[in-house]
């Protein structure tokens, strides 16, 4: 049976691991390499680099990361952070990730969702999405709208039909943070996650907000997602993956509890 | 000269494979020669992409030749995703003639429940179908990672070594003599995935499929 996976991002800037509090306030957490390590030596299903660096001259640090951690990690490995031409894909690509998520360079420039699924393989990319919970409005029907940029930048689009619209460019899998959950610790944005989730034929994965093994649970049961991404929970000791795992397995969820 | 070639034919990010044989001891070499693939004296033909532009750079550069011609000379090879796909007659993507390794056709999901999703992505358990020196010593709770959206359906079922279940059960491993091909991404399913590598690398390319119905039996 297909089992719901466990995804742990890991923020790195200047090639160090960073944690972010509702994108503002970020701190330096440790060695991303021994991080990815140590969460796939606990049945980690899969890992999520996103770079966070603010200058460009830096972006070789983040290839010689994704390659360190490619060389000792054997579970999925996605890439995303500052991805805005195929080139910058495909390097990633060569230094080891599976997949490459774009995000901001894709609200300004959809077309690079089109480019990355042709020379990657539509598997290989996927739409990661920050999105605020606003007023319903003719622009933004859903009520959620797509904010770029770190979440400082709102674009006036409807996550629903950005959501559709990259798919049908070629994305294979979408990543939903909520904005307005991300950090908090209170659960993820069940109501964001659900909707995109049943409106879609790729797998959804939840973001944003996980603070108890319960709001796992509830993502890939109310929220309808395939898989839930961690971060805090993981990266301050409160939780180890394996026992978010375990909990996962309990509450009758189909995990890999092997590994 | 690593004698283990890992066959490149422009689909997909081979690196992968290679550093997860590295991780098992396995030293290969990543090539798109045709004369060092017939110098191989094992093969692991991988990839991921569209079937059609695969087959078209395997005919094209003379890799299709020389895999079929080592196939034949008894060396082990290893089909890992697309490298499985393309291995049997035709596949329905695009519907393209592919190598007929292995007798069968590559077919696409589709499902009348519209909650599934396509590509089948995520890591899933096998059902052994029965024993195979590759497969040895796996646990039922042995979880593999898939990204796929085509599966293949043998024509003999005495080839199928284990089967996956995504609403129905499909074929995910399969063996002919020294032919051995996986769905799922063995350099990516962990510790089961690296352990499944070390056992091809060990693997003498011997294997006889239990004949006729006795092992369709579930």
């Amino acid at each position: 049976m297909l089992t719901k996976r466990l995804i742990a991002c890991l923020d790195v800037r200047d090639g160090k691991l960073a944690k972010s509090v509702k994108f503002v306030d970020t701190k330096d957490i440790g060695d991303p390499v021994a991080k990815a390590r140590e969460y796939y030596d606990d049945g980690l299903d899969e890992l999520v680099f996103y770079d966070i660096t603010a200058s460009s001259d830096e972006r070789r640090i983040m290839l010689d990361v994704v390659e360190a951690v490619a060389a000792e990690v054997f579970i999925p490995l996605s890439v995303g952070g500052g991805v805005r031409t195929v080139a910058d894909a495909t390097d990633l690509r060569l230094a080891g990730a599976e997949k490459i998520n774009v995000n901001s360079a894709a609200v300004q420039r959809p077309r690079l969702i089109d480019e990355c699924a042709h020379a990657l393989g539509n598997q290989n990319v996927v739409l990661s999405m920050d999105v605020l919970r606003v007023e319903a409005s003719a622009a933004v029907p859903s009520g959620y709208e797509i904010v770029i940029n770190g979440g400082r930048l709102r674009t006036g689009r409807d996550a629903l039909a950005w959501a559709l619209e990259g798919v049908k460019r070629g994305a294979g899998e979408l990543v939903v943070n909520s904005i307005d959950a991300d950090g908090t610790r209170d659960g993820y944005e069940l109501t964001l996650t659900r909707l995109l989730s049943e409106a879609v034929r790729v797998p959804v994965i939840a973001s944003g907000g996980a603070g108890t093994p319960a709001h796992l649970v509830e993502a890939l049961t109310e929220g309808a997602a395939d898989a839930v991404l961690v971060a805090s929970m993981v990266h301050f000791g409160d939780y180890r993956c394996s026992e978010l795992k375990q909990a996962l397995a309990d509450a009758g969820l189909p995990m890999r509890m092997r590994w | 000269m690593p004698e283990t070639v890992i066959v490149d034919y422009d689909a997909g990010n081979l690196r992968s494979v290679q550093r997860a044989c590295a991780e098992v001891g396995l030293a290969a070499e990543i090539s798109a020669d045709p004369a060092r693939l017939r110098r191989a004296n094992r093969i692991i033909f991988p990839g991921v992409g569209q079937a059609g532009s695969a087959m078209a750079t395997l005919n094209r550069t003379g890799l299709a030749d020389a895999l079929r011609q080592r196939l034949g000379e008894g060396v082990p090879v290893l089909g890992i995703c697309l490298g499985l796909q393309i291995s049997l007659d035709h596949s329905e993507e695009g519907d393209t003639p592919t190598l007929g390794l292995v007798a069968g056709e590559t077919r696409r999901f589709h499902f009348a429940d519209p909650t599934l999703k396509v590509p089948h992505m995520g890591w899933n358990t096998l059902r052994l179908r029965q024993p195979h020196p590759v497969l040895k010593d796996l646990h039922e709770d042995d979880a593999f990672y898939f990204v796929h959206s085509y599966y293949t359906v043998p024509s003999d079922p005495a080839v199928v070594l284990a089967e996956a279940t995504y609403e129905q059960p499909f074929c995910c491993a399969l063996g002919k003599d020294n032919y051995v091909g996986v769905q799922f991404h063995t350099e990516k399913s962990g510790r089961a995935g690296l352990a499944l590598l070390a056992r091809f690398a060990a693997w003498d390319g011997v294997f006889k499929a239990a004949a006729g119905e006795a092992n369709r039996a579930h």
